[in-house]
């Protein structure tokens, strides 16, 4: 599933970061496949969204979030 | 004493402490230079251990060796293959509470083969969350020296100070990978030298989980911001009122004392009004930016500005603008050159790029004596409701005018720049922590400098060049032996421009002498007011009174109505909210841009918006 429809307070491992201009910036930062994240904060109207990723807080626009693949952990 | 010098680099991702570690080396004993070589500007310091000299540079903090903003790019000069004065050793600091992801920049540095020191900083932090370091083990694996510190407290500075002059070794840990785009390999590298050296007990929640559902809430959220930007800008002004009449008094009185002993001529008559009025203009200011980035850096420093910048990306993005244009569009209000510097975080080119072009539309301290001095004569002096001032009224539309053009342009920009680097915002939202008042207090040492020097030069020169044009002219006959005339300067160059621009300025409102005051605005803003009172012949220039009445009683020759209606006066002020009147600022445009495009195109689209607004105002108005 993809990053932006994790429900807030579940947790997911990141699957994989589709190719996109801003991949290299994602990875950079961390978002890399197998990693754990988890919704912190929604902005108001929804976007940015701000995740926790291995203990930090990242935030980043819908358009971004959108080409991380997830898997829920249960 | 051991007659070697030791080249530090200090390096590591935003948010780091790296400054903080670098102000507990150096101390004062710090300034900004340019990196040798080059015309990129860093922090650098001075200290001396156990004999041997150390010399520090402090680089812009970093997220990887591929640069994705202006300020990355500058950091990692240092490291390019071709720089000649390569460091000795890197000294890369680390969050230890967020170690995983600081490793990764470190890891890219470990490749380059120059000697590196570790530095595990806010390690309070991560003991405060159950972690700990096998140290010793840490050492091993890296083949390098690492220390745990808490730049706050001091804990472990005495141990990098003492690190930085023994011999130093290159890092000789694998991180898997020969490219450097395997970001996959390195992090799994950095994963499993984590669990060899890291263990992680049960972790306690920080303070910020519980903060940031608050300050990002639909309305909480704003309204809290709403209220800390009028607490600070509310302190600014009633903080920097007494210091800026304390300076103007001083250049009062130095520009009189002149003036008895020294005997009349050019040079004094230069002294007086062309150099001590041009610095007058600059220190004047240093009180109002100083207090002003004071605020801004607390707000930065404890980590509340990055939620601001969350909270009103969405919003922002619709002007072509991102969330990170809030700080150099709020510290616009101040001075637009720092503020214009300060965008150097925002990657993305083009809303950099509509930053820079739309901050100079914000209110800046320059424009508030020339509102001031025509606030008061068209608004009168009531109150509503018996305590809301109606100049105070005045004032803030002023302002909220200024915002609202900047926001406008952005928009119209938005539509016209095309898009030339990547466009994303992904940003870190740094852990909440008190101030830390020694870096609170070298952002405004080094912000107040950077006004002195890039403003400073230039409006002194400026003034120079205005007192030639003001006091020379075809017709003048000594004129340094008198203090300047009104005849004087009709006479003069700067009295020809007036009158030959007349025919362009006449149809928003403005005679030659306003003319006059436009070109030696062209200094700082607040100059209107002191030409204004050269060309009403006010001796008193303190008192804003005697200039108000001069001007308000000037009538038209022609007609024998008066000169200042509320149409002129509303007029002049859109005039100076909206037009590029700061050298200055077009200057460090050029210098943050490097071409000289950029700031012709500000000045023309705000001389032009300028113009038609007046031209507008006037018309309704008249």
């Amino acid at each position: 599933m993809l990053l932006t429809a994790l429900q807030k307070g579940k947790t997911a491992i990141i699957s994989k970061v589709n190719e996109s201009e801003f991949k290299e910036k994602l990875l950079e930062m961390g978002c890399v496949p197998g990693t754990e994240i988890r919704i912190l904060l929604k902005a108001p109207l929804g976007d940015p969204i701000a995740f926790d990723i291995d203990g930090y807080c990242l935030s980043m626009r819908k358009k971004e979030a959108d080409s991380i693949e997830v898997d829920l952990i249960f | 004493m051991e007659n070697r010098t030791v080249k530090v680099a200090i390096s590591g991702n935003p948010n780091c402490g790296k400054s903080s570690i670098f102000n507990r080396l150096t101390g004062l004993n710090q300034k900004v230079t340019n990196i040798p070589g080059t015309t990129i500007e860093a922090k650098s310091g001075k200290l001396v251990v156990d004999g041997v000299s150390v010399e520090i540079i402090d680089t812009p903090g970093t997220y990887s060796l591929q640069p994705k903003s202006k300020d990355e790019e500058l950091a990692l000069e240092i490291f390019h293959p071709e720089y000649k004065e390569k460091p000795d050793v890197i000294l890369y600091i680390a969050d230890s509470a967020n170690i995983k992801r600081h490793l990764f920049f470190f890891s890219q540095l470990a490749d380059l083969h120059i000697p590196m020191i570790l530095v595990l900083n806010m390690i309070d932090v991560a003991t405060f969350k159950g972690m700990e370091f096998d140290i010793d083990r840490m050492e091993k694996e890296l083949g390098i020296r690492v220390l745990s510190a808490n730049a706050r407290n001091g804990d472990g500075v005495d141990e990098i100070k003492k690190a930085l002059i023994q011999p130093q070794f290159k890092p000789h840990y694998s991180f898997g990978t020969d490219t450097l785009s395997n970001h996959e390999e390195r992090y799994s590298s950095i994963k499993r030298l984590l669990e060899k050296v890291l263990t992680r007990k049960s972790s306690r929640e920080l303070i910020t989980s519980k903060i940031d559902p608050l300050v990002t809430h639909p309305v909480w959220g704003y309204l809290i911001f709403l209220i800390v930007l009028l607490l600070v800008f509310q302190s600014v002004f009633k903080l920097a009122e007494w210091p800026m009449t304390q300076i103007e008094n001083a250049f009062d009185w130095i520009g009189n004392y002149l003036m008895t002993v020294l005997s009349p001529g050019w040079g004094r008559s230069l002294l007086i009004n062309g150099i001590v009025a041009g610095l007058s203009g600059v220190i004047v200011f240093i009180p109002q930016i100083a207090i002003l980035f004071f605020f801004m850096a607390i707000l930065e420093d404890t980590g509340y500005m990055a939620r601001v910048s969350f909270i009103m990306d969405k919003i922002l993005r619709g002007f072509g603008l991102n969330g990170k244009s809030v700080v150099p569009l709020l510290s616009g209000a101040a001075c637009a050159i720092p503020a214009i510097m300060a965008t150097r975080n925002i990657e993305n080119w083009k809303d950099r790029m509509i930053t820079i072009l739309v901050t100079p539309l914000m209110s800046c301290s320059a424009r508030l004596p020339v509102y001031t001095l025509l606030i008061s004569m068209a608004v009168p002096n009531t109150y509503f409701f018996g305590f809301v001032s109606m100049k105070a009224v005045a004032l803030l539309i002023m302002y909220i005018i200024g915002t609202v053009a900047s926001l406008l342009a952005a928009l119209v920009f938005k539509f016209i720049l095309e898009q030339r680097s990547v466009n994303f915002f992904i940003m870190e939202l740094p852990i909440y922590h008190p101030p830390r008042w020694k870096n609170v207090w070298m952002i405004v040492l080094h912000k107040s400098r950077s006004f002195v020097y890039e403003a400073g030069k230039i409006i002194i020169i400026v003034s120079i060049v205005l007192w030639f044009l003001a006091s020379f002219g075809p017709g003048i006959n000594k004129p340094w032996y008198q203090p300047q005339t009104t005849e004087n300067l009709e006479q003069s160059y700067a009295g020809h421009f007036g009158k030959a621009i007349e025919p362009v300025i006449e149809p928003v409102g403005f005679n030659w002498k306003i003319g006059i005051a436009l070109l030696t605005s062209f200094a700082a803003r607040e100059v209107f007011v002191g030409t204004m009172s050269t060309i009403y012949s006010v001796d008193d220039e303190e008192n804003l009174g005697h200039i108000r009445d001069k001007m308000m009683s000037e009538t038209r020759p022609e007609t024998g109505k008066p000169v200042y209606t509320l149409a002129v006066i509303f007029s002049l002020m859109i005039f100076y909210a909206f037009a590029m009147q700061c050298m200055s600022t077009l200057a460090v445009v050029y210098k943050e841009t490097g071409s000289w495009k950029w700031p012709a195109i500000q000045f023309v689209y705000m001389t032009v918006l300028a113009w038609l607004s007046s031209f507008c105002v006037f018309h309704i108005l008249s």
